[in-house]
């Protein structure tokens, strides 16, 4: 038996219809606070079994458009329609249905990590049977079995985090929605909560997940849309998003100077198929680095630096929006 | 047990029922009483111990003098008259202690009320199980303090054990409200002016120690307007079982109102904060 909540079979509670219809289904979806417009008229759709990342930068809409979708936030504009049923009339039995993540941690810290797990699952309605069974195997998923009754507060954040994960997923949801399910662990930590993103991928758990990072997106997601101030600029695979909007590899020149990296620009003009300037490095796009590195050493450019790596997510992101993820 | 379930479930699925409102909101209540078990002890040591020793203090000490020095108040000894005002204060400061950090805490510190709010409890339903976990307690601190005092001398009338579901009247009256402004700011800072001006007033002139008529008459309808004087009122009546049935239901109706208006202030606010 897995150890994980899977849904991969069609439930007879499914009124989702057809079995292909997306589990989110967003058109022109719209939220504004007052005039502020947070999330622009997106339009997405998530299937069964699949990774769906939102990438985008601080202020984006990441976090607005997963409380859409958590039915906690009404939306202003637009459809959305989650597991087949409309948030505005059906908000508790999508809910029940719904494993979340939230970007802030908000685990109960007056009860211990069982508890956690035992009061949220009760929280669902679930019998206590069941939860004390499920929140064992949710506990080894999480690598907590030796924090049994510890309390909260004195865990890891890598740990809180993969806490707040295991409890997401008591009531063996359908979708789980993750909002920077990484973003401040170290890296041990971080790759430690991935492997474990993978192995509910592997079981077969949908998973909508938030990020700004572009190696998270790249690892984990297999579709992905790319969201900067509250637009979809573009949607694909990782690789398809590359390819379209990047090299396959790129060159970084770093200049020891700035005086000197404005100098070298002219010379740089057409190697590869672009070259972009940026204030502590220039990036030049090339299917080739190795040879667009040798015209750059040709035509007598003299970088403090050059490094060639492949296109990445990053890369796209600038494209599209002319501004780096961190900016 | 399986009556309480519901939710999408493969292990539930076939013996699934939709759950009426008050079920979730139970399960709200369920983690209150879950935490309540660590330090029940300590819980009621304070809820009914403090109370008890404001009537040590104020009934048998100070009521000593009153009694020689002026006979009975209002036909009956001080310790009877100000033991019914000493439950409803103390059911009033429990509703404040329980409605202004703690709510703030579920909503913006520990934020767990979100966490709730994510499952297919609602907001609405979050305040209600929070509220209600706060009357269950009062219920059980007033009954062991009705019960001790009654030994004590304090509760005249077997009418006394209406006195209990009277003081849970008056806590809710007021944590229904103040749970709702607590809700709705953005920080702490107000909440200990409000318990010096609004929450030590009140149990200072609402009845509780002597009757609103000792206070000056500009004071007087402003002392009969807050809601503790209605549940002190309430409480009196039935330990002393000298409220007439008009009045009794005058006093349970001022105390409805502010009930009713102060759940839906407090829903209001739970969506706004938890759902908005
Ligand atoms: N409740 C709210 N009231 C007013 N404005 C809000 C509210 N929530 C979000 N916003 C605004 O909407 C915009 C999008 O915020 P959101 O939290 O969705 O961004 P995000 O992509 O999740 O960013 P981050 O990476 O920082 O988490 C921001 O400008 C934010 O200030
Ligand atoms: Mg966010």
């Amino acid at each position: 038996m897995s150890a994980l909540p899977s849904r991969s079979d069609p439930s007879p509670l499914d009124d989702a219809g057809p079995g292909d219809e997306p589990l989110i289904h967003a058109k022109a979806l719209t939220k504004k606070f007052g005039s502020y417009v947070a999330v622009d008229g997106v339009d997405f759709a998530v299937q069964r079994g699949e990774v769906f990342g939102f990438l985008g930068p601080n202020g984006a809409g990441k976090t607005t458009t997963m409380r859409m979708i958590a039915c906690v936030s009404p939306i202003t504009d637009g459809e959305l329609r989650i597991l087949g049923m409309d948030p505005r009339h059906h908000g508790p039995a999508i809910r029940a249905r719904l494993g979340v993540v939230p970007q802030e941690d908000n685990l109960d810290t007056e009860l211990t990590v069982w508890d956690n797990l035992v009061i949220y699952g009760r929280y669902f309605g679930l019998p206590s049977g069941v939860i004390r069974e499920r929140a064992a195997e949710l506990l080894a998923f999480a690598h907590l079995e030796d924090r049994r009754d510890s309390r909260v507060d004195p865990l890891s954040g890598g740990m809180k985090r993969r806490l707040t994960i295991a409890r997401a997923l008591i009531n063996k949801p359908d979708l789980v929605l993750l909002d920077e399910p990484t973003t401040g662990l170290d890296p041990q930590a971080r790759h430690l909560l991935w492997e474990r993103l993978y192995r509910l991928k592997r079981e077969g758990v949908t998973q909508v997940l938030t990020t700004h990072y572009m190696d998270e997106a790249e690892q984990l997601c297999d579709r992905l849309v790319i969201m900067d101030e509250g637009r979809i600029v573009a949607e694909g695979s990782p690789r398809e998003l590359i390819e379209r909007h990047s090299t396959r590899e790129v060159l970084e020149l770093r200049f020891a100077l700035p005086d000197e990296q404005d100098a070298a620009l002219p010379h740089l003009e057409g190697i590869g198929e672009r070259v972009e300037p940026l204030a502590e490095r220039v990036l030049v796009y090339a299917d080739d680095g190795d040879a667009a590195l040798a015209q750059v050493t040709d035509r007598g450019v003299r970088p403090h630096s050059a490094l060639v790596r492949r296109g990445s997510l990053e890369d796209v992101f600038l494209r599209l929006t002319g501004r780096s993820l961190d900016e | 047990m399986s009556d309480l379930v519901a939710g999408a479930d493969d292990a539930v699925a076939g013996r699934r029922r939709r759950p009426g409102p008050l079920v979730p909101m139970l399960r709200v209540t369920e983690r209150e009483a879950r935490i309540w078990t660590r330090y029940w002890q300590t819980s009621l040591l304070s809820g009914v111990l403090t109370p008890l020793m404001f009537l040590g203090a104020m009934g048998i000490g100070l009521g000593g003098l009153v009694d020689d020095a002026r006979g009975p108040v209002d036909g009956v000894d001080y310790l009877a008259f100000v033991t019914p005002g000493i439950l409803a204060a103390t059911a009033m400061q429990a509703a404040a202690g329980n409605s202004l950090w703690p709510v703030m805490g579920g909503i913006k510190w520990e934020k767990q009320f979100h966490a709730a709010a994510a499952t297919p409890i609602s907001p609405g339903q979050v305040f209600g199980g929070y509220l209600l976990w706060g009357a269950a307690r009062t219920a059980l601190n007033a009954t062991l303090f009705v019960a001790i005092a009654a030994l004590l001398g304090g509760v005249p009338s077997p009418w006394g054990v209406a006195a209990v579901p009277a003081a849970v009247l008056g806590y809710v009256a007021f944590a229904a409200p103040i749970t709702a402004y607590a809700a709705l700011q953005d920080s702490d800072v107000t909440f200990p002016l409000i318990m010096r001006l609004a929450i030590v007033p009140m149990f200072l002139f609402s009845g509780t120690f002597f009757p609103v008529r000792q206070l000056p008459d500009w004071l007087e309808p402003l002392a009969r307007v807050s809601p503790l004087w209605h549940a002190v009122e309430l409480c009196r009546g039935a330990t002393t079982g000298s409220l007439g049935a008009l009045a009794a239901l005058g006093h349970v109706a001022f105390l409805l109102v502010v009930i009713g208006l102060g759940c839906r202030w407090s829903v209001r606010a739970f969506h706004a904060r938890l759902a908005g």
